[in-house]
């Protein structure tokens, strides 16, 4: 019934997409690894994001590619005002309080976003939009194969910035251990803000990524980020390759699922993935053991 | 060096310093003394930065530190190793160490490396390892260079000797006295009474966060009540 010529381009897809969502986890996990929080804002800052390269298109008439000059640097600065002012003061250093205050921010920033921008979707009609490449006798769009290396390269830039930096250096240091962060000179409060800024900073580039392909509505981010989170779940807390393996793992699964089972029930292939890792391997793939 | 004078602090309503006043000069090695809980290290917790004192006063070469952040602190040369190590287990030893001089310039950074490695030749050995994987000892050694990258004016060492071998006990004093005749100024905060004082130009003790006794460390080591107290003579 299912042949290699439709498993294939099925596979294919399914990795474009899972390195997408691969850059939603890539930030959540971050955030999660030196904050230990969840951030219950990341889908309403992802849809910020969305929202900064549709209207940079629709005003100025910036390409989404072009628009990764910009909104990622803005994403940033918005991740790291967030937890200066609002998240690291309402939450007085406990971690439960943190979760409730990202969770009360994406409620504020859904509603906000639907007050101005009502509920409609959004697109960014780009001449390329349905362009395909052919690769091993599949056809894929080529936005989405542009999202999969970058993908890749802001994986890698990551990793680089976590291993041989002294930023990367510091997030990792406080990760685990605040006192001696601090004797060495290190600041909490700019080191923590930093984090979140870059997890923020990955949205906007996943976003530029994402939207010459995909659509825009005030709700958008939810979709993503449940499935962001069994990925960060499935690949380890705090594992950027876990991120990436996982991400590349859901995406085909949705897609060689949505084959199988029809383009509707794609998604449960996910959910069962994200129960087994639950019951057999709770730290996730690349994860240790709590 | 450093003035301490009417030093008061605490957690949240419970005062642990009710006023301690402490200073030591230049090149000295001074001995910080007292049993279990009686504020020690809330005491140099507050000289770090890491705790707000509630009132007095701290200057350290001449500059007052008593509202001055942590970080800046660092950057002037007072540095801590605490009590318990507090290494990043996550990182290498080499990263660990690369983080002590995380405020000073890169061009001191290898010549720092280069001093701690030839001081603990165990840690060069063992420089890609991640550090939780040390014994105990030599994790206290990573702990002792990582205080070493940041330059130290004065180094404060909150019971290195906690937890290691009597050998090691030894050299670790041998060390101390080899970082004060490289320049540095020492407070040695220990429970350790006997040793530390031997090594000591001065010693003070701490008793219900102020400090009850204070002296050359042949004052102390002859003072009957301190005999009593700590020596078990």
């Amino acid at each position: 019934m299912i042949n290699f010529s439709i498993l294939l381009p099925s596979i294919l897809n399914g990795l474009t997409t899972g390195a997408l969502y691969a850059l939603v986890a890539l930030g959540l996990t971050l955030i999660y690894g030196v904050l230990h929080i969840i951030n219950f804002a990341h889908g309403a800052l992802l849809m910020v994001a969305m929202y900064l390269v549709y209207f940079l298109y629709k005003l100025f008439g910036l390409d989404p590619y072009l628009a990764l000059l910009v909104v990622p640097a803005a994403m940033f600065v918005i991740g790291y005002v967030l937890q200066r002012t609002i998240i690291g003061n309402a939450s007085h250093g406990r971690d439960e309080n943190i979760l409730l205050v990202t969770l009360g921010l994406s409620i504020v920033i859904e509603n906000l976003a639907l007050f101005f921008f009502a509920s409609d979707t959004q697109v960014v009609d780009t001449p390329y939009a349905f362009d395909v490449v052919e690769l091993f006798g599949a056809f894929l769009p080529v936005p989405k194969v542009i999202a999969f290396v970058g993908a890749l390269l802001t994986a890698l830039a990551l990793w680089l910035l976590m291993g041989w930096t002294d930023l990367g250096r510091a997030i990792r240091a406080l990760a685990r251990e605040r006192k001696g962060a601090r004797l060495v000179g290190i600041n909490v409060d700019h080191i923590f803000a930093m984090s979140f800024g870059i997890g923020i900073g990955v949205l906007g580039i996943a976003a530029c990524l994402l939207l010459p392909t995909y659509y825009v509505y005030p709700q958008v981010g939810h979709g993503f980020v449940l499935i962001a989170f069994t990925i960060v779940v499935l690949g380890g807390m705090g594992s950027f390759i876990g991120a990436l393996l996982g991400g590349f793992i859901i995406g085909v699964v949705e897609a060689v699922g949505g084959l199988v089972l029809g383009e509707s029930l794609g998604q449960i292939g996910i959910f069962v993935i994200f129960i087994l890792v639950l019951l057999f391997r709770p730290q996730g793939l690349l994860g240790h053991r709590a | 060096m450093l003035e301490v004078t009417g030093l008061k602090a605490g957690y949240n309503r419970v005062e642990v310093l009710r006023g301690v006043d402490i200073s030591i000069r230049p090149k000295e090695i001074v001995a910080l003394l007292g049993s279990n809980g009686v504020g020690k290290t809330t005491f140099i917790a507050t000289l770090s930065g890491l705790i707000q004192s509630w009132s007095g006063e701290i200057t350290f070469k001449g500059q007052d530190i008593t509202r001055t952040d942590a970080a800046s602190i660092v950057d002037l040369g007072l540095i801590q190793v605490p009590e318990g190590r507090h290494i990043f287990p996550n990182l290498t030893v080499q990263e660990n160490l690369v983080l002590g001089s995380y405020r000073r310039g890169r061009k001191a950074r290898s010549a720092n490396l280069e001093r701690v490695l030839e001081t603990f030749p165990r840690l060069r050995e063992r420089i890609r390892q991640k550090a939780a994987t040390m014994s105990g000892g030599e994790q206290q050694m990573l702990a002792i260079g990582r205080g070493m990258m940041a330059e130290p004016e004065l180094l404060i060492l909150d019971e290195p000797s906690l937890g290691l071998s009597p050998l090691l006990v030894e050299e670790m004093f041998e060390l101390i006295v080899e970082l004060n005749k490289q320049g540095m100024t020492i407070l040695l905060v220990e429970q350790n009474v006997h040793l530390s004082l031997e090594i000591s130009n001065r010693g003070f003790v701490m008793e219900n966060g102020a400090i009850k006794l204070t002296g050359t460390a042949k004052e102390l080591l002859d003072n009957p009540d301190l005999q009593k107290s700590y020596l078990g003579v």
